[in-house]
């Protein structure tokens, strides 16, 4: 019974200390954000009261928790969340690119470019990617630790935190809160929660690994371990901010100048190289080798593809400031680690690939295999474009033009979006029991759209960006620029309509996607001929009699 | 120490020392998986995965 007045103490606490904030708050932003942290509040302390088994608590009879079965609560919610997030990040992309490609679709002031860009790329990153990181580490973790969830309370805190975390940053965004840094843009209120949060979930992953009944840590466990621990770092070091006023929303960084710009980069970088690849890389470990049923290619190989990145990705994120106030040799530190991660980025690739070594038939009959394939696929393709997209004379045609843009989407949509569905696909039949997906054929369709939807998207951007980079360059007899800068946006409006359609048809196969995984938690089986059936002719089936 | 001579001196550290002992636990590190009689335990580590039940928490196994 103490133990129920102290959980409902501390939701009153927090509620009573948003209060507070939300009276004293001195710009409006900062107001709404403490409203909503409030309201979480409010709804977590309804629901300690409301599920608690209160005659249990007074007799002391409470059914104890079923050490026997895995706790799949939270990676359950996870599933549907990482679609829903998935879905509404595909939309508001498809926003943005008609926006550029019609500029008139831009809603003062709180739908403009400006504004829901980092929404949509916080969508897709931190909604979609982390909602679905943090499920599958859950899932994964207990599968090949042989051992349930270590601190449940702490476990829901960490997941329904992070889902706050979300709400408001995007919310932050509309309303204009923003720090103006790349993957970065949360206020210094927000990066507090968010490490909070983080410091809970190395705490639950690290004390599961503890209670572990394996003698080994699968490799997947050592990715997952290393994209928790090194985002902590990171954030902790790009967000050292200092709040004009601990009621308002605004912050200036301690860095400044091209060390800010370093850090920010140093940051951004390793975001893609720790977030979207080794916590992605971490999935690609668990559940390529499950739905192929064969053990992964090379486990050695997987360990030197592990230290060869870790000690490698770190270094790569002066690359992004070629030709700036960053010293030379940093620049060329950043180019040559970029162009040294290509061989681990590649080993890692084989290693994937590889794994349907001898079952390759199954890249035909299995839609969710043909999608890690073509998952794995993508992860090798962006992993070539980047490092030499890194080398300061291709980087002086490609940088600030859209063909980088290219490269993050065949990177994300390609590996991250991919291995992602595939994951959900193998999970979700598992995790409510269900013998399998709704329909096999649909995701043979959400396959296509989204391959087809990648090529578009890719290849417009590719051509986009170098038309843009040369038209920049163009320099004429006389000395001076060739090119307005409106002249290059204009010569690339029909690249930003291919752009959109290649949307289009992402986000149309994640409505697919979305539809077929609901279906199947609804518990309905699509009555659909299989995908692939060896044909069988029972004329034929017979000895051949000679000719009298 | 000024400030440009305590960037000095990291720096110096960073391109010799701190070279030398990073590249070596590199070494070592992507050694470990190929020292003798590793393979068992990498193949038993490889194949782990395959021992579980792998059913959600709610489902009861038939």
């Amino acid at each position: 019974m103490e133990s129920i007045v102290a959980r409902a103490g501390l939701w009153l606490v927090a509620l009573m200390f948003a209060i507070f904030m939300f009276v004293n708050a001195v710009d409006t932003g900062f107001a709404i954000h403490m409203a909503v942290f409030g309201l979480a509040a409010l709804v977590g302390l309804g629901f300690s009261l409301v599920k608690t088994n209160y005659l249990a608590a007074a007799t002391g009879t409470g059914v104890a928790l079923d050490q026997g079965k895995y706790d799949d609560d939270l990676v359950r919610a996870g599933v549907i969340l990482t679609t829903f997030w998935g879905v509404v990040g595909f939309l508001v992309g498809l926003v943005i690119a008609l926006q550029l490609a019609f500029p008139l679709l831009n809603f003062e002031p709180f739908l403009n470019f400006g504004r829901i860009r980092p929404l949509h790329t916080s969508a897709v990153i931190f909604a979609f990617g982390g909602t679905a990181l943090i499920s599958t580490s859950f899932y994964v973790v207990q599968r090949t630790c042989r051992a349930r969830l270590a601190l449940p309370g702490v476990a829901r805190f960490v997941f329904w935190g992070y889902q706050l975390f979300i709400v408001l940053a995007a919310t932050g965004y509309v309303l204009g809160i923003t720090q103006a840094k790349e993957y970065a843009e949360p206020e210094w209120y927000v990066d507090l929660w968010l490490t909070l949060v983080w410091v809970a979930y190395l705490a639950v992953f690290v004390g599961t690994i503890m209670k572990r009944k394996e003698p080994h840590i699968y490799v997947a466990n050592w990715f997952y371990l290393s994209f928790i621990i090194t985002v902590a770092m990171l954030h902790l070091v790009n967000n050292v901010n200092l709040p004009i006023s601990v009621f308002g929303s605004r912050s200036y960084p301690l860095w400044g100048g091209v060390q800010g710009a370093l850090v920010q980069w140093w940051y951004g970088h390793n975001a893609v190289g720790f977030f979207l690849t080794a916590g992605f890389l971490a999935m690609m470990y668990y559940f390529v080798p499950k739905q192929a049923e064969r053990p992964v290619y090379s486990y050695r190989l997987s360990i030197v593809h592990f230290w060869a990145l870790i000690f490698l990705y770190i270094w790569a994120g002066p690359h992004h400031l070629h030709y700036t106030a960053l010293p030379d040799w940093a620049q060329t530190l950043g180019m040559v680690f970029s162009v040294m991660l290509w061989m681990p980025s590649w080993g890692g690739m084989i290693n994937g690939l590889m794994t349907l070594n001898g079952a390759w038939d199954k890249v035909r009959t299995d839609p969710i295999i043909r999608m890690m394939v073509m998952s794995v696929a993508f992860y090798g393709m962006s992993t070539f474009e980047g490092p030499m997209m890194s080398i300061k004379s291709v980087n002086s045609l490609s940088h600030y033009t859209d063909w980088t843009i290219g490269h993050v989407h065949s990177g994300a949509l390609g590996w991250n979006g991919m291995i992602t569905f595939s994951a959900v696909y193998f999970l979700v039949p598992r995790l409510w029991g269900r013998e399998r997906m709704y329909s096999q054929r649909m995701i043979n369709w959400h396959f296509w759209l989204a391959t087809l939807g990648i090529v578009f998207y890719a290849s417009s951007m590719w051509v986009a960006g170098i038309t843009q980079g040369l038209m920049w360059r163009e320099y004429g007899a006389d000395g001076y620029l060739v090119n307005s800068f409106a002249e290059t946006v204009q010569a690339l409006h029909p690249m930003f309509i291919l752009r959109a359609l290649g949307g289009v048809m992402y986000l149309s196969g994640a409505l697919i996607w979305a539809f077929n995984v609901w279906q199947t938690i609804a518990g309905n089986l699509r009555q659909e001929e299989p995908m692939r059936q060896a044909t069988y002719d029972p004329a034929a089936d017979r000895p051949l009699v000679a000719a009298e | 120490m000024s400030p440009h001579s305590t960037y000095e001196t990291l720096r110096q550290f960073a391109d010799s020392w701190g070279l030398v002992a990073t590249f070596v636990l590199f070494v070592v590190l992507v050694a470990w998986p190929f020292r003798p009689g590793a393979r068992k335990a990498n193949e038993e580590a490889a194949n782990m995965i395959f021992a579980e039940d792998n059913r959600g928490g709610d489902y009861n196994g038939e």
